[in-house]
Parts: C-alpha cells; structure tokens; sequence
C-alpha cells in the first residue's frame, strides 16, 4: 500500500514540476542524516519540500536494529558489594565495565551506519546531547545502554514524557547525584540542570527555585541492589515548596509539570533545534513561533521538527553549509557514503574521542557545544588524518594506522588488541557506480554529493589522479567539514 | 580633532577622562617574553578545604564530616594552611614564590558553571555578556609579536576558554610531537569567504601553519612530570615554552573538582596531582633559564558553598582562594579571609574581584594598562618583585 501512496507522491511531484531539486533534497537529506546515497538525493529531487518532509518525518524507528552486547542484560553488583570490594577486584571490575563501554560506544556507532531510520540516530545522539549522562562517572555501561535505549523511544516522540522518564532514569539519578539527595541534606545538583540545561535556560528561574526544587526530588534515588528507579518516601521532603510561583506540596513530577508550563521551556529547545539543524544563530521571532507549534502539539516533537524542516529558512541559501559536521556525523557519513567494511566498530569510538566526541561521556553536563567549537587545531589535524589515512593510495599496515588512532595510553593499549584484526576497505569503484556518464561528469557528480559547497582549495593535477586521490582530495578540502 | 579624542573615535583609547595623556603615549611595547601559564581547575574547586580555615570553629560545624582535620593541614601561618595533598608546594611557599589570593569572586555571583566560566574567561559583569576572552581583548590592544608561534596555546582542552572569540592567534595541542607531525595536512588559506564556519576552519588552518614553524619537538627536561593527563599537560606545556619561538600564554585545565558527592577522596588525587605537577614544572622551567619569566596562575568558575551536603561532598559556591606562582613573585597571603559566620545566602562574600588578578597579569606582568581591556578599574593586586 504504502510504495502505491509513494509512487503516487512521485507522479504528483512530477506531473506539477514543482520537486525540490537536487540541492534542496541533498541539503534535507544531510542535515536530518548520515551522507545520503546519490540514488536517495535523485528520488527526492522529484518530491515537493512538504512531500520530502513528510516522508523523513514517516516510518522512524523507535529501536535499534543492530542487537546490542549480550551483556546488556547481565545485573550489576550491587552498590554495597562494590564497596566491600578489595581494591584490586574493584579495580578489575571498573576496567571490566570500561572495556563494556567502549563496547557500548562500538555498538551504537554500528547502528548509526546500518540504520534505515538515521533522523532517529540523529534525535537520539541531539538528546544525549541534552539529557546528558556520562560513562565516567555513571560507570556501568548496562545503565547507559538503558539511557540510550529510552532516549531512541523518545527520540521523536513526546518531550515532555521524556523529561519525566529521563529524571527517573538510574543513568541520571547516578549522574546528577539525585540517589543522595535527602530531606534535610539536599543535594542541588539535578534540580539545578534540570532548569538550566533540560528545560528553562539561564535566567528564567532563580537560586531560591532551584532550592526549593531540589526538596521535591528528595527521596528519589534508586533500589540498592538491582538499580531500578525508587521512591524512598521516609527520604521525601514532604513540607510546602514554592517553585516559580507555584506552591505546594510539590513533589518531583510536579514540577516537571511547572517546568513543562513555562514558555521558555520550548523556546528553549526550539533554540537547540535550530543550532542542530538550521544555523548558529536562531532568529528570535522565528524559534518563538516555532515554540507555539511545540507547545500546542503538547510537546510532541515530530510537529516543530516538520515546522522546522519546511521553513524558509531552512533552505535560505545564507543557511547552507553554514554548519560543521560533528565528529560522530563525519565518521558515521563517511563510513556510510564509501562502504567502507572490516573496521572494528570501536575504532569509530576511538576516533570520535580523538576528534573531541566522545559518545557516552560528554566533556559535562552541558555536553558538547557544536558549532564551531567542533574545530580547533588539534581536531581539524585529526580529521584531516583520518580522511588521510583511510583514503590513501597505497595500502598501510594495519597496526600503525590503529596505534595513530590512539590517543593515551588506555586507547593504545585497546587499540594494541585490535591490531590484528583485517584492515577496512573503502570501495571506491561501488562509489562511482552510482554515477554514470565520461569519467569527468561522475567526478563532477561526486563533488557535488560530497561537498556542500564549491571546494576552497583548486585540484592541480585532477587529469592525473585516480580516484581514490581524487577522493582524498575531496575529503581533506574543509569544505568536507562542512553540512 | 585632538589626537586623543581621534583615538577615543577609533575605539582606541578607553574612555576614562582622568587618563593622562602621557600614560598612554609611555606606554612601552608588551612585555610577552613573560609567559603567563593559566591553570584552570574544572568544575570549581573547593577553596575552603584548600586553604584551611584550621583555627576557625565555624569552619569544623559547617563541615562536620568532610573538614580537614587540624592535625594534618600544612600550616601557613596561625589560622590558615593547605591541604594535606599539596605538599609539593611547601618549598615554593617557603622560597616565598608561592601567593595565595583569597576570598576571589565577584558581584551578583552566578551558580551556574558555565554561565560563571563565561563570566571569568570574559572579564565581564554577571550581567554582561561578551563574545570575546579577556586575553583575546588583551592580544588585540597590545599585539604579540608576529614572530611568536602563537598568542596562545591552550593543552589538553576542547575550548578555548580566555582566547576564545575572534582575533586571537591560538592553537590547541595535546602533544608537541603530534602536532608537528599532522600540521603537514594544513594549508594557509588565501581567500577570506563570507561563510563564517568555513572562515573559522581556514584560520584555524593559518594558525596551525604558523604555529608549526615556531614550535619545536618535545624538549627533553631532566624533571619528570607526573603520570597522568594533568602531568602530560604540564609537560607539553613546557616544551611549547621550551620552542624556537615564544608563546605568551599557555593554559592546561584540571578537570573533576565538582565534587558534589564523596568529595574527600577526590579532591585529595586532584591537589596532588595539581601540587605535584606545578612543582615539577617549575624544575622544568628552571633547566630552561625561564622560571623568572613564568607567572602560573590558577582559576575556576566558582568555589564551593561552605556547609557541606548531604553526600560527602559541596555544592555551587561563591568566592574562592587562588594560587599565583613563578621567580617573581612575592610569597605570601593576599586578600581577607572570607568570613564563615557572615554568608550571604550560605555562600561566601568576595573580597578581591577576580579581574584584579589580570589587571595583575596585564600590567604588572606585560606592563599595559589594563583598563580599556578589562572594561573598568579594578586594582593590580602588589604580588610581583618587578
């Protein structure tokens, strides 16, 4: 049924002329995904913006395909036996659970390259971006594989629900200190990122708020023994607390709930949106009608993103390649866009580390800043590496080019165990198939799929190259950092 | 039009009318061989459990379960003392380098981390928000000399902190070598394109170039720095100090001094590593003939609220104590103590403006004014042997 309404989309498309074109399907395609196919750019070239919208906006996943570590499952010590351990059998389980980390990591990487559904990868890594919890304080990488597994059911479904569901989430009770955070000994710390950082920004609230906020989530901590979300109400704060204007006997949901009926609130996110996927500087009058959209939907967040995705401004020529990739994005595109097979999944979760993302431990509780800040000297030289190395015209032994991708002494000593595993392939030739025409016109093609702007630096001896320098070309020129 | 009001046009000159003319015209050039080394304590170090309070009772029933106890500060004088982790820095301290600044905030302090490391990497009110670094501003008033390999160089960090915003030539590095070895894959761009992110891409590409030619490999220092990231840091420092050419600052960051939770044991690794890592990279600095030239200086956006929580551990603070350290400097305690029965909404009242400190840097260090840079007077604080 569902190809007849597509093939019926199509001959709408057509019959009226009035598809989007290749540059605006292209720029929908790579800032909502991971480098799209040439093949997938050509078929939405022929759809309108509402067509195309709809459709990135249609059949998101809400779970991952590929089938997480066995260990997902496998319970944690509990708290107090961790404790009593002697110190070399601590130290043997935390390595234990780094080693399952960099697992994890290597894991959500292979999702992010094979999913059919990258708008949900996207959400889910803008999400961890936003709720953040890190493996470096968190520690059992089974509780951040929960986190991200509630963070892709949400990922564009409601935020609100996903604002309750995170606060109670054992990843964050453990990250924000919320398990000690007792009547009469409170701990501010989850009370005050979820006003800063979750819900309202900066200056819409005040110290006395977030006080009087952290009462309310006392006694919200989790079972010592399986590390599931309890209530302790002997913990509890039971008396009146007075949260931006509201008082009562507010208990933790509650001022969800006061948080969720601020205006900031969604002007907030939207504004988070809008640096995701449309330019570094929102315009006010717009994140606030978009703001309107989030909040009558009730939060929902497939309405403000399609609001978001049909805007003038998401097309306005100023908007394009007006954005750096994230590192995740570069690899994920990268490995997507070239075939490339045979790397180690951990290898991208080294690499991103490198580049200065480092999935599942943001720097902090704000998580990574983006825009710019993606580039700085050290990361510009190593993505510039990376591309290097993995489009190079002859072949390099595998281990150097694993121990260059290591950072520490940690990474080294990951990377060492790895070094004899078969090397990638990127596949050039299955590239330029999906090209056709003299060898010119396809590398005139493949420039305009890889680059979302004419390149900065001219190719001297482009008659001469093979492909794989051409690529290479490409590949180093900054415009590739660009989306 | 006068010559100085041409200038105050330009947005040359600050617009302070008791400015005598001659001030400004005396000015000598910048003294960037003194190298100024931030080190930034991540996450708000506690300041109160660092410099001890030792013989203040309020100081033992604010903090009944996390207080150092008496017996094993390092005693500085009858009242105050350190950590019992900093031993390290009892030589320098004794040597009478060693300046602790006390009671360091500012008005309408913020809580937030990163709203208030904003507000101390800008030099700006609490209500004020400015785009660039209070060195970026510094750079831009009184240049670097053009053949310094860099402005700045900021060490094991993804921001750019004080050099950040638009102007400054800074780079960031993990590791000398690397560096050296990758900087081939940058090309010095030509064109200046109306793209924003692609003009940030191709300075930072300029940067990497010349800073390049400037740096040398890793300097081999007889000093050992200590194992670990900070240790690393200092020591990549060192030899970006040890290079052909000079760099004015370099900033390394301590990371996880928010300790909201079982702080003790934490905050114990950090000083260590931080006392340890600080002398080391005077012996370094030292072998070099360079000490009397290096001014170190700490920072962070807040210190911790004075009564402890209920998890072993300090939440969001206010005024903190920082070191200041190098050949030139005065030992010696600096600023009031902050008061521990007069809180101000349970935190503490500051004393010194933490902008004195780089009215310090900039005047007494570089010999500028600082006035225009730091939008307003603040007074250098009387700590260097110039």
């Amino acid at each position: 049924m569902r190809w007849l309404i597509y093939l019926l989309m199509l001959w709408t498309g057509l019959a009226h002329g009035v598809g989007m074109g290749y540059d605006e399907a292209r720029h929908l395609l790579v800032r909502t995904g991971f480098a799209p196919a040439e093949s997938e750019i050509q078929l939405f070239a022929r759809l309108t913006r509402q067509q195309a919208v709809d459709r990135v906006l249609s059949n998101t996943a809400t779970e991952a395909h590929v089938a997480p570590p066995a260990w997902v499952a496998e319970p944690l010590p509990p708290r107090r036996e961790i404790r009593s351990m002697e110190d070399e059998q601590r130290r043997m389980l935390f390595r234990e659970l780094a080693r399952k980390g960099f697992e994890l990591r290597g894991w959500w990487y292979q999702e992010m390259i094979a999913t059919p559904s990258p708008l949900t990868e996207r959400m889910t890594l803008f999400w961890h971006n936003h709720f953040v919890s890190s493996l470096e304080k968190v520690k059992g990488a089974q509780l951040l594989y929960r986190q991200n597994v509630l963070l892709r059911q949400y990922a564009l479904g409601n935020f609100g629900g996903l604002l309750h569901a995170i606060a109670r989430d054992p990843a964050m009770v453990i990250y924000l200190d919320s398990a000690s955070n007792r009547k009469g000994q409170p701990n501010e710390n989850f009370a005050r990122e979820v006003m800063e950082l979750f819900t309202l920004g900066v200056g819409h609230y005040t110290e006395q708020d977030i006080k009087e906020a952290a009462r309310a989530f006392t006694g919200w901590s989790l079972d010592r023994g399986s590390y599931e979300f309890r209530f302790y109400p002997f913990l509890h704060d039971g008396g009146v607390k007075t949260v931006l204007g509201r008082s009562g006997n507010l208990d933790g949901d509650e001022v969800l709930d006061v948080l969720l009926a601020q205006p900031a609130t969604a002007e907030f996110v939207v504004t988070k949106l809008w640096r995701e996927f449309v330019s570094q500087q929102p315009v006010p009058a717009e994140v606030k009608k978009l703001a309107g959209v989030f909040r009558t939907a009730h939060y929902e967040i497939k309405p403000v993103l399609r609001s978001l995705f049909l805007s003038d401004a998401f097309y306005a020529k100023e908007n394009r390649a007006s954005l750096i990739k994230s590192p995740v994005e570069l690899l994920v595109g990268t490995v997507r866009q070239f075939h490339i097979e045979g790397l180690d999944p951990r290898l991208f979760a080294l690499a991103g580390r490198q580049l200065g993302q480092d999935i599942l431990a943001p720097p902090n509780v704000k998580g990574w800043p983006g825009g710019d800040d993606w580039i700085n000297s050290t990361t510009l030289l190593g993505r510039k590496q990376i591309m290097a190395r993995l489009f190079r015209a002859e072949e390099m032994p595998r281990k150097q080019v694993v121990l260059q991708m290591a950072r520490n002494d940690r990474d080294e000593r990951i990377a060492q165990r790895m070094e004899n595993l078969s090397g990638g392939v990127v596949d050039v030739e299955r590239f330029f198939a999906e090209f056709s025409g003299s060898e010119s016109h396809r590398r005139t093609q493949a420039e305009k799929l890889l680059l979302a702007m004419p390149t900065s630096q001219p190719f001297n001896d482009e008659e001469n190259a093979s492909r794989i320098e051409f690529i290479r070309h490409l590949t180093l020129d900054p415009v590739y950092q660009l989306k | 039009m006068q010559r100085r009001d041409f200038l105050c046009a330009l947005g040359l000159v600050p617009l302070v009318s008791a400015l005598p003319n001659l001030a400004f015209a005396a000015m000598p050039n910048a003294n960037y061989r003194n190298l100024l080394l931030l080190v930034e304590l991540k996450g708000g170090n506690d300041g109160l459990n660092t410099l001890v309070p030792y013989a203040d009772a309020n100081y033992y029933r604010l903090r009944p379960r996390i207080a150092i106890r008496r017996d094993e500060v390092l005693q500085l004088d009858e009242r105050l003392g350190l950590h019992p982790s900093m031993q390290a820095l009892l030589p320098l301290w004794q040597n009478r380098e060693l300046a602790i600044v006390q009671g360091v905030g500012y008005p309408q302090p913020n809580l937030s981390h990163f709203r208030s490391i904003e507000i101390w990497e800008s030099a700006s009110q609490s209500s004020e928000y400015l785009a660039d670094g209070w060195l970026t501003r510094a750079f831009k008033a009184n240049p670097v000399p053009a053949s310094f390999a860099a402005d700045g160089v900021v060490i094991g960090a993804q921001d750019m902190g004080p050099l950040g915003g638009t102007g400054a030539r800074a780079v960031a590095i993990n590791n000398t070598q690397q560096f050296m070895r990758q900087a081939r894959f940058a090309d010095s761009a030509t064109s200046k394109p109306n793209n924003a992110a692609l003009a940030h891409i191709l300075k930072v590409e300029g940067d990497i170039v010349q800073a390049a030619s400037g740096l040398s490999g890793e300097h081999a220092f007889k000093a050992e720095f200590p194992k670990g990231q900070f240790g690393n840091a200092l020591k990549t420092a060192a030899s970006v100090v040890a290079g052909k050419s000079g760099v004015a600052v370099v900033r390394v960051t301590l990371n996880g001094f928010d300790t909201h939770n079982g702080q003790p044991g934490t905050q114990q690794r950090l000083l260590k590593e931080l006392a340890e890592g600080l002398a080391t990279f005077k012996s370094a600095m030292q072998e070099i003939g360079h000490w009397d030239n290096t001014l170190i200086m700490t920072y962070a956006e807040f210190g911790r609220r004075p009564q402890e929580n209920g998890s072993m551990g300090t939440d969001h603070g206010t005024a903190n104590a920082h070191f200041v350290l190098g050949g030139k400097v005065r030992g010696g305690l600096y600023g009031q103590t902050p008061s521990l029965s007069q809180l101000d909404g349970g935190n503490l009242l500051h004393g010194v403006d933490f902008r004195s400190l780089y009215a310090t840097v900039i005047q007494s260090w570089w010999g500028q004014d600082a006035r225009g840079i730091l939008n307003g007077k603040f007074p250098a604080l009387d700590l260097l042997r110039v």
